[in-house]
């Protein structure tokens, strides 16, 4: 053990704030994205609190435009999107056949950066009231009554966290592009990897567009500059033609991971390959680039005028077809399969089935005649809650079930686990189905109280009821964690029969993941390793099956040393950004969380990737 | 980009060559910036007739000066190659010499454009005048923080050469500074062209 374990296991805080390893870098955002999921989910059981009723006075008019702000926020950036880029960061190098991923202290920085950012927005609860413009903040009311500092700390929490975003993106494709282990081509890369993949380019390419537009919010408020000020000769509309040209492909950053998490389960529990996976791996491309050329349906009632709006139409139909293809794929993989009804299976059959529902709303949205009725109502919320809750929630559940034995070494409790999917997923259509009818019936979003008398009493009561059942699944999942600790079943290396690497190594991995780095012979290559097909193309069991037992010597394998510049960069920009809220006077804050993070970045150039050990 | 789509079998389980892996993250990199700048362009030219009460493009913009200090960004990138020219046959002495005239030259041009801001706000136009002059100065003045960031960049380098750490990595660092850099000249050209020439 000479310079492997020297440094990389050292536990208690500060080897967690110090760790450059993927795998803590990776339950950091775990940790994180469920820690934001409670408080996403207590904003979301106020809201329904209030609405269970007409004439609701839980909450005031104000308190009420701060949660379903914040809930939205959260939910997207602090939830789906770190949770998505746990499982990224776990398991992306180990499916690749790689150690870490190509930049192990970028990869720290990129948590700390989305950590404080989550901070930022959430400590706005306590000074002075959280953002209440909505979550894709449209002038003028995010730029209006410059005084109050709401809509600031959005606008700069979701710089920060673009920025995160940016670099874990940089970091991904680099990884994906030059840490393959050797004879993993592309095409053998598993799904998940791939659909990791198509995200980190969305990142790439779509957030920029939004820091510009934040900037532009940011000056406006501040520096008086009148981008957005209709009164000054500026142009409000510009604002959302930015936003949903990051906006759109961000439906697909947070759909995607889930689709590929599921895309691994299903041939797991089928055993079988997944059925057309060079179309899934196609179609999840062209949703990447699909994705770019939709964005404007989002605005059909701002006026684009009818060519625009049949354009867009358009390619929000064609959009449907990849999305489509997957489903069929997906079907085409349990049929005919031995089919094993575990919690992971149970939750990506739930994600399917959920996910056309909201899939075929979204295709109603393409109908722009239809969509103006529509828009703003309650139609919309029960469809983005159908593809964001239905869809990526329980994709990610899914692989939380799916992959939690590699990561701890011990099963959840499938009786729990199944008690989990059941409440939840009848709590979700509880909550989310009446919704469609309240939308067409006209209930309008984001009014914080209804009056009796207009129909909406008995689908809200229902819905509020569904989501204290989804609080109630949440509980059972924790419960099931916390015992799973000490009482659950111990996993050992390869639990579900899987058919990718991760499952070739201990449970849980050790830190250099690989003792000996694998060659690739063909996708999903650990099943061929265990079973080959005999005449009938029945898989068969390899009489000699491989010892999946990795233990090979220690000594050679170079990992990247812990470091601290990393939590010390994102600490900087922790503080600059607060300075930044509270302008002029902020600026001595500025200019010390500048120096603070020039400080981290420079100590990190100078400092090795590697140090020697020091015996 | 074909090196980069395959893995090298030879190196059984290694580290790929960092400089190799460094190169492919700034690429991706430089690929978001395109977006950012992108975006900053469209948002001028949608503004770009929406004067108000103040100047017009026409009546603003002093295009000899703005040549002239378009060349000498442009001269900047023929030092930079110089620089990771000597750097790749490991001449580090007049390495650090063409990267301070590069840092050099970079400053030059944000002088002139402190002095052409100013001169703009003399003759009226500010962030808040109009949109054109919110787009523009927007826009400009995050090519020059990039320009600024540019700077520390190459000096930072031409610093970290007399350690060193330079020679261990090759002379990769000043390559990657190199693209940075020619990145940065490039989008000015755009901005020259469309921003100011196509303007008046």
């Amino acid at each position: 053990m000479a310079s492997t374990d020297h440094t990389a296991h050292r536990g208690g805080a500060w080897g967690w704030i110090t760790s450059t390893d993927h795998k803590k870098i990776g339950i950091l955002y775990g940790v994180s994205a469920i820690m934001f999921f409670l408080v996403g989910g207590v904003e979301a059981l106020l809201i329904r609190t209030q609405l269970a009723l007409p004439n609701g006075d839980v909450l005031s008019a104000d308190a009420y435009n701060q949660l379903f702000t914040m809930h939205a926020t959260t939910m997207v950036f602090l939830v789906v999107m770190p949770a998505a880029a746990a499982f990224t960061n776990y398991f992306l190098p180990i499916l690749l056949g790689a150690r870490d991923v190509a930049f192990p202290r970028l990869n720290a920085l990129s948590y700390w950066i989305f950590f404080f950012g989550g901070m930022f927005l959430t400590i706005s609860f306590f000074v002075g009231g959280a953002p209440d413009g909505g979550w894709f903040g449209y002038a003028p009311l995010s730029t209006q009554v410059s005084e109050v500092v709401r809509m600031d700390y959005w606008a700069l929490g979701l710089l920060i966290l673009g920025l995160a975003s940016v670099l874990s993106a940089v970091n991904f494709i680099t990884t994906v592009f030059t840490m393959r282990a050797p004879g993993m081509t592309l095409m053998r890369m598993p799904v998940f990897a791939w659909m990791a993949f198509v995200v980190a380019f969305l990142l790439l390419f779509s957030l920029p567009i939004v820091t510009v537009g934040l900037f532009q919010v940011f000056l406006d408020r501040n520096l008086g500059t009148l981008f957005f000020q209709a009164a000054g000769g500026g142009d409000p509309v510009l604002w959302q033609h930015l936003f949903w040209l990051f906006g759109h492909p961000e439906v697909y950053v947070l759909i995607l991971p889930a689709m590929g998490i599921v895309s691994e389960v299903l041939p797991v529990f089928s055993r079988k390959p997944l059925f057309g996976r060079s179309f899934v791996i196609f179609s999840g491309i062209a949703i990447g680039f699909m994705g770019f050329g939709v964005w404007a349906h989002h605005m059909f009632t701002s006026g684009l005028g009818p060519v625009a709006e049949a354009a867009f139409a358009l390619t929000t139909m064609f959009i449907a077809v990849p999305t489509g293809v997957k489903i069929f794929n997906w079907l085409g993989t349990i049929w005919g399969g031995s089919i094993r009804f575990k919690t992971p299976m149970l939750f990506s059959l739930g994600f399917i089935a959920m996910f056309v529902i909201g899939g075929l709303s979204g295709v109603t949205h393409s109908i722009v005649p239809a969509d103006t009725q529509q828009h703003d109502t309650y139609y919309v919320v029960a469809h983005f809650h159908y593809v964001l809750f239905g869809g990526a929630i329980f994709g990610l559940f899914a692989g939380v079930y799916y992959w939690w034995p590699k990561i701890t070494g011990r099963l959840l409790h499938e009786g729990w686990g199944k008690l989990h999917f059941w409440t939840m997923l009848i709590g979700f259509n509880l909550t989310f189905a009446p919704m469609h009818i309240l939308g067409l019936a006209g209930m309008p979003r984001r009014t914080y109280r209804y009056p009796k008398g207009l129909g909406f009493e008995f689908w809200n009561f229902v819905a509020t009821v569904g989501s204290y059942l989804i609080a109630v699944s949440i509980l059972v999942f924790l419960w099931n964690w916390w015992r799973s600790r000490r009482h659950g079943e111990v996993a050992g290396n390869d639990p579900w029969d899987g058919r990718t690497l991760e499952w070739t190594i201990p449970s849980p991995p050790p830190h250099y993941n690989f003792a000996t780095v694998p060659t690739v012979h063909s996708e999903d290559s650990f099943w061929h390793d265990k079973y080959r097909e005999d005449e009938a193309g029945i898989a068969v069991p390899v009489a000699a099956a491989p010892t999946t037992l990795d233990t090979a010597a220690e000594e050679d394998i170079h990992m990247p040393s812990p470091s601290y510049y990393p939590a010390l960069s994102g600490f900087g920009m922790f503080i600059a950004l607060i300075g930044f809220v509270y302008l002029p006077v902020g600026l001595v804050a500025v200019a010390a969380g500048l120096m603070v993070t020039m400080w981290g970045l420079f100590g990190w150039a100078m400092e090795p990737l590697t140090r020697e050990p020091h015996e | 980009m074909s090196a980069v789509t395959h893995t090298d079998p030879a190196e059984h389980g290694a580290h790929p060559p960092l400089p190799h892996v460094r190169k492919v993250a700034m690429w991706a990199f430089l690929g978001s910036e395109c977006l950012f700048f992108g975006t900053l362009i469209s948002t001028f030219l949608l503004y770009r007739n929406r004067t108000g009460d103040g100047p017009t493009a026409a009546e603003i913009f002093d295009i000899p000066f703005t040549s002239i200090s378009s060349f000498i960004l442009l001269m900047s990138s023929l030092t930079m190659v110089l620089a990771h020219y000597a750097s790749e046959r490991k001449d580090w002495r007049r390495m650090r010499v063409w990267l301070l005239a590069t840092a050099l030259l970079g400053m030059t041009f944000l002088a002139g454009q402190v002095f052409e801001f100013t001169e703009f706000v003399h003759e009226g136009l500010t962030v808040t005048t109009s949109p054109f002059g919110s787009a523009f100065f927007v826009m400009t003045s995050f090519h020059g923080a990039h320009v600024a960031v540019g700077v520390i960049l190459l000096l930072a380098t031409a610093f970290m050469s007399f350690g060193g750490k330079l020679r261990a990595d090759g002379g990769m660092n000043v390559e990657l500074v190199a693209l940075y850099w020619h990145f940065v000249d490039i989008v000015w050209i755009v901005i020259f062209t469309v921003v100011y020439l196509l303007q008046v």
